[in-house]
């Protein structure tokens, strides 16, 4: 047996989560071609690395098929119900910071808090004879802040990509969306509403809860968490 | 866990039980419309139903209540008055906590009746608690009508009494539109930036989506409105704190909103309403002094009911859900009747639970 830690297996994530590791001295590395979704770890032992698209990590980590795994806080939050009791958060990285945040068109002169946008909400219901929309993948996280938040009268419409488009394109009203900078918003004359974050995410190292593991695998994960420098 | 094989029988018990007490069996789908669904109850419904869909039909909920299926049904094709009873299973998600069942068995009685609602009121909660009496539960009620007469009754404009109307069923949210019309929140420093303007409206934002200028608009003028408007006098929140505070045996309760019906005569007749009801349930022989009457209960999970409301607890078992509840919804079908409405009252009972508190499981 062997410790699995399932790291994104493209782009920036990929290789901030491989600097992050090796600056630790935990050198991880792709083997063979680019294309070859395989990886190799050195200067700690008993630990393989497994490349996983980072939507897939949470899912791998809830069925204890991989013990450790990097991915956001926002995609541990949405797919696994009652997290906390799913997986374990070892530490947050510094890297892959993006937060949740409802937007509403720069128009909206009027709508600035929550508490606006649940009034314009009421009203835009009575007049157009639907609930306002909110384009959006991440519906629990919104559902919940929204429901936290007490506004009603919305509903939220899926969009899995150029979710910022949609309200030019009159498909929604509003948009709940990951966002780093907020240069996509702006180019889409959007605005965050001063209390709408409604979670701040980033790249976080994740310990599974229910992985299986022998004596020997506790020694390995021991090993490799003291050489990292965090507490588990 | 209850036996399935036992939950049906019990369930049948309770069934026929109802059918004798006068009801109509009635069955309905398990697969309804979402639309409907998610029109009546909002975004919330999606947490607490499972939803599938088809490239035909689109999306469907797996029953997550009887309530809405046995309104449309009655609204299409009842006469008046009726009374129905059901049993089967209903449907709800548990994302946050996985002890709670995501399927269980219900039976219901519902009675649609227009001629008294207090002894409609009282002969549900009657049946109830003669059929629950042998597992010694605690019953607690309450009465949203009242709370939303002292709304109706506030001293203060329609907008703000509409907002708080609105969020009756949202305890937090209604306290934070009593501390803002109260002035006790100050007014947030963009909104009051926004009323400084003369012309909010004149910007060099492109206008885009569905929301057109004149509701931006309407809406300035709405928030200038509430900022003329004098803040909610403090006696007047008070009275509302009273009110949702009131927390007692039925006819002590009963005096202590009479107290406060003095100095806000908006609730009056709900007061009037409540004693018809205390009335009506001791002629139906249930003790009221030793009932429990809460003004503030059925605020955060029966968003429909919006009258007399009552639920079933084993006070030993706080673990466990209510075994029965209930209560008034006359504005769902009002809201289903598209244009039709009848008063309404009933309430359902978890055989499965009943089970549970006996021990016989």
């Amino acid at each position: 047996m062997t410790i699995k830690l399932g790291v994104p297996s493209k782009g920036r994530l990929m290789e901030k989560t491989f600097d992050w590791f090796g600056a630790r001295g935990v050198s991880l590395s792709r083997s063979g071609s680019d294309r070859e979704y395989a990886g190799a770890v050195e200067g700690v032992e008993g630990v393989e690395l497994v490349l996983l698209s980072a939507g897939e990590i949470p899912r791998e980590l809830s069925a204890g098929r991989i013990h450790l795994g990097v991915t956001g806080t926002d995609l541990i939050r949405e797919k696994l119900g009652q997290w906390e009791q799913q997986v374990e958060e070892l530490a947050l990285l510094g890297f892959g910071q993006a937060d949740l945040i409802i937007a509403v068109p720069n128009c909206w002169v009027d709508v600035d808090t929550l508490d606006d946008l649940d009034a314009a909400a009421s009203a835009f219901r009575a007049k157009h004879g639907f609930r306002l929309r909110i384009a959006t993948k991440y519906h629990r996280l919104v559902r919940e802040f929204l429901r936290d938040n007490g506004v009603a009268d919305y509903q939220l419409v899926d969009s899995q990509g150029a979710t910022e488009g949609t309200v030019k394109n009159l498909t929604a009203e509003a948009v709940a969306d990951i966002t780093s900078t907020g240069e996509t918003l702006r180019a889409n004359h959007l605005k965050l509403l001063a209390d709408g974050m409604a979670l701040a995410s980033q790249a976080t190292l994740f310990r599974a809860r229910k992985a299986p593991m022998t004596a020997q695998d506790r020694l390995a994960l021991k090993a490799l968490v003291t050489k990292l420098g965090i507490a588990a | 866990m209850p036996h399935k094989a036992e939950i049906r029988a019990r369930a049948s018990q309770l069934r026929a039980a109802f059918e004798t007490a006068g009801a109509h069996p009635v069955e309905t789908s398990v697969l309804l419309p979402a639309e409907v669904l998610l029109d009546l109850y909002g975004e919330d419904i999606r947490a607490r139903a499972y939803v599938t869909s088809d490239s035909l039909r689109g999306e469907q909920m797996l029953r997550p209540d009887f309530t809405v299926p046995v309104v449309q049904m009655h609204m299409d094709h009842g006469a008046e008055p009726a009374r129905y009873t059901y049993s089967g299973e209903v449907f709800r998600r548990q994302e946050d906590d996985s002890d709670r069942a995501n399927e269980y068995t219900q039976v219901g009685y519902e009675v649609f009746d227009r001629e008294n609602p207090a002894a409609a009121d009282a002969e549900v909660f009657a049946l109830f608690q003669k059929t629950l009496t042998p597992l010694n539960l605690r019953a607690a009620t309450g009465d949203i009508g009242v709370l939303k007469a002292a709304v109706l009754g506030l001293e203060t404009t329609d907008a703000r009494k509409r907002a708080l109307l609105r969020h009756i069923w949202r305890p937090r949210r209604f306290r934070a539109l009593m501390d803002r019309f109260s002035g006790v929140t100050p007014v947030p420093p963009s909104r009051a930036a926004l009323l400084a303007q003369d012309t909010p409206m004149a910007h060099e934002f492109p206008v885009i989506g569905m929301r057109t200028t004149e509701e931006i608009s309407a809406r300035i003028d709405a928030l200038k409105d509430d900022a003329a408007a004098a803040p909610l006098a403090e006696g007047q929140v008070a009275l509302i704190d009273a009110l949702l505070g009131v927390r007692e045996a039925m006819p002590f309760a009963l005096e202590h909103l009479r107290d406060i019906a003095v100095d806000m005569p908006a609730i009056t007749e709900a007061v009037f309403r409540l004693k018809d009801r205390m009335d009506a349930l001791a002629a139906l022989g249930v003790d009221v002094e030793a009932l429990d009457f809460e003004a503030n209960y059925g605020r955060t999970q029966m968003e429909y009911y919006d009258g007399f409301v009552f639920g079933f607890y084993a006070a030993d078992r706080p673990d466990l859900p209510p075994v029965a509840t209930g209560g008034r919804y006359d504005a769902l079908t009002r809201v289903l009747g598209q244009g039709r409405s009848i008063p309404a009252v009933g309430g359902v009972i978890r055989p499965g639970l009943m089970l549970e508190v006996e021990g016989a499981l």
